[in-house]
């Protein structure tokens, strides 16, 4: 054969499957288990070590008194459930915005409304975390535009606060949400909208036994990103949240006064997220992923 | 059927318009009671805008529609007592066939016995008990598309819309589901409209049959009345193969200009020196074409003043028999001239 010839590489790739392999994982091998894996690994292993209590240094162990503290110091339980509330609270407004948005821009709203709309939903996205964190600042400060506008109306905005968080976070995260769901709902065919009409039932009996249970992969997928997200988040708490907490800034705290601590409570978040996708497994929405 | 049987389904003046293009325009037609009713035409013609407009998935942009006399023009899908099986099943691909047939009932509340209950007949009807706790993706077509029939059946609509139920089977599938089709449909006595664009299989399974043609009804009647005496050129070419004797040679043969129609099974090919019975008309051509589909061969016969005539003759001779006639022969077609329908 010429081509044997005239291109040898392709030909052994052709002939051995482990050749063929080894090019294609190389690369991401490295990356996934070298610098994403082992890294958790050591901040896992970090969890276990010693804090010397006199000069503080940190040196290797096996022990568990960064869990124990964890667990019995009160504010740290307090913040972990402050945590997991405003980031399942952020899910939740996100998910009950994103639906009926994506219903509108899927099938009702005109092709130019909907790329409108799709632009919309993804500018924040083209701009840095910070800028946008910083705008809702602008806007919930105590002279900000909320209170200067609404407080005509004898309104006052929620200021620098838990509910800001949420809605900073929601604004920040939405767009995970919004088109997965999105997408989802254009995939649902017409037929089904108007099968569902026609066998007797009204909108809402349709978006409960129609939609909703077609969306759950989209919602679980839109919800990984808006939840592990918040979970992770400290920023926000800081810039925004007066005097919230949440876990990633007992973790900022730490990282160096207490490193052992810092990395048993980044454990926490990871522990949520590995409860909530066994529990969305548990109801088999993965499957049909 | 006589014509006292009560109407199950009237649209008086319908129109629909999208933008600037008119889908149906000015309709009116009247659906009797109990009847297989079919839509019959090309795609674009309007037949399924008007399924919908009666469904209630569009609305008509003028005139009424009316079910067993009462207006439900502006009335919502939900509000209406028509179920529809469509062309794509429309099955809820996360609910098991069961659940699929029990929405209807689910949705209107239905006590859990009665709808159990109901939900195994309607599976029984269909034949199809076996697959209740399937998905519908693990069905075949055909199946699926009982499936749906009996999801709408279950309802006991007073009138079931079928759009194109039968497209996307294949040829023997579609043929064993017309025929069951028909015999679900005699059982329930339920009206049945029914829009397709397959000439045979509206001739199959009709009671009376709506020819459409841009948005417009070009005749209604029976597949017989339709088939044999189609009123306008478009019906006669639509329905099957026709020959179309234009002004010029209608003149010629008859001494009037009104074209007329003869279907292709009733011209005959004769040699150019034979006499045609007393009752034929008759002319001389040149044949163009031979066409052999298995059951008959075709001739195309060309000539004179615009003559192309299609004769179709029945392969009933011995097998082994070649064509009497081929490609350049001079013949003689001749057709019963009460055979020939006049267009109007």
């Amino acid at each position: 054969m010429t081509s044997t010839a005239t291109k040898p590489v392709s030909t052994m790739l052709y002939r051995s499957r482990r050749l063929r392999l080894g090019s294609l994982l190389t690369l991401p091998l490295v990356w996934l288990v070298g610098l994403y894996i082992a890294s958790l690994a050591l901040l896992l292993a970090t969890a276990f070590w010693r804090v010397d209590p006199f000069t503080s240094k940190v040196t290797p162990a096996f022990q568990f008194d960064a869990f124990e503290q964890l667990l019995s110091n009160q504010a740290y339980l307090s913040t972990s459930l402050r945590t997991l509330g405003i980031a399942l609270t952020v899910t939740l407004v996100s998910a009950a915005f994103a639906i009926p948005l994506g219903i509108y821009m899927a099938k009702i709203a005109s092709p130019w409304m909907r790329g409108f709309l799709a632009v919309a939903i993804t500018l924040p996205l083209w701009a840095g975390y910070l800028v946008k964190i910083l705008a809702m600042r602008v806007t919930f400060t105590e002279e900000g535009f909320f209170n200067s506008f609404f407080g005509v109306f004898g309104i006052s905005g929620p200021g620098f606060s838990q509910t800001t968080v949420v809605l900073t976070l929601t604004y920040l995260w939405f767009p995970y949400m919004a088109l997965p769901v999105y997408t989802a709902i254009r995939q649902i065919p017409v037929n089904l909208f108007d099968a569902s009409a026609d066998l007797g039932a009204r909108g809402w009996t349709t978006i409960r036994t129609v939609v909703m249970p077609l969306l759950a992969p989209a919602l679980i997928a839109g919800s990984v990103f808006t939840f592990s997200l918040s979970l992770g988040d400290y920023i926000a708490a800081e810039l925004v949240g007066g005097r919230t907490q949440m876990i990633g800034s007992v973790i900022a705290n730490n990282i160096n006064l207490n490193p052992p601590v810092a990395a048993a409570f980044a454990l926490v978040p990871i522990a949520f997220v590995v409860l909530y996708l066994l529990g969305t497994r548990r109801t088999g929405a993965l499957e049909r992923m | 059927m006589a014509d006292t049987t009560p109407i199950a389904v009237e649209l008086r003046g319908v129109s629909k318009r999208f933008g600037d293009t008119t889908a149906v325009a000015e309709l009116d037609l009247a659906v009797r009671s109990g009847e297989f009713f079919s839509m019959l035409g090309p795609s674009g013609s309007g037949k399924t805008t008007v399924l919908r407009m009666i469904a209630g998935f569009e609305e008509a942009s003028s005139g009424s529609i009316l079910l067993d006399g009462d207006d439900v023009t502006r009335s919502a899908p939900f509000d209406r007592a028509v179920n529809t099986v469509f062309q794509d099943y429309a099955l809820f691909p996360h609910m098991t066939i069961a659940q699929n047939v029990a929405y209807g009932l689910k949705v209107r509340k239905t006590p859990k016995a009665e709808t159990q209950q109901r939900v195994a007949e309607a599976l029984e009807q269909v034949r199809l008990a076996h697959v209740a706790d399937r998905l519908p993706h693990q069905l075949s077509g055909g199946q699926r598309q009982r499936i749906a029939l009996a999801r709408a059946l279950i309802l006991r609509p007073r009138v079931l819309l079928l759009d194109e139920p039968l497209g996307a089977l294949d040829k023997q599938l579609r043929e064993q589901m017309q025929i069951e089709l028909k015999q679900i449909q005699r059982e329930v006595g339920i009206t049945f409209i029914f829009v397709t664009h397959d000439q045979e299989e509206a001739l199959t399974l009709s009671d009376r049959i709506a020819v459409f043609n841009q948005g417009r009804v070009e005749q209604v009647g029976t597949p017989r009345e339709v088939y044999e005496f189609p009123q306008t050129a478009f019906v006669a070419g639509f329905l099957g193969v026709s020959n179309l004797i234009g002004p010029e040679l209608a003149q010629q043969l008859t001494g009037s200009s009104q074209p007329f129609t003869v279907r292709p099974e009733r011209v005959r090919v004769l040699a150019a020196d034979a006499t045609p019975a007393s009752h034929e008309t008759s002319v001389i051509g040149t044949i163009a074409e031979t066409v052999y589909t298995g059951p008959a061969t075709r001739y195309i016969v060309e000539g004179e003043h615009g003559l192309r005539v299609i004769a179709e003759r029945h392969n009933d001779h011995a097998p082994t028999d070649t064509a009497p006639w081929s490609r350049g022969d001079r013949v003689r077609v001749a057709w019963a001239t009460e055979h020939a329908a006049l267009v109007p």
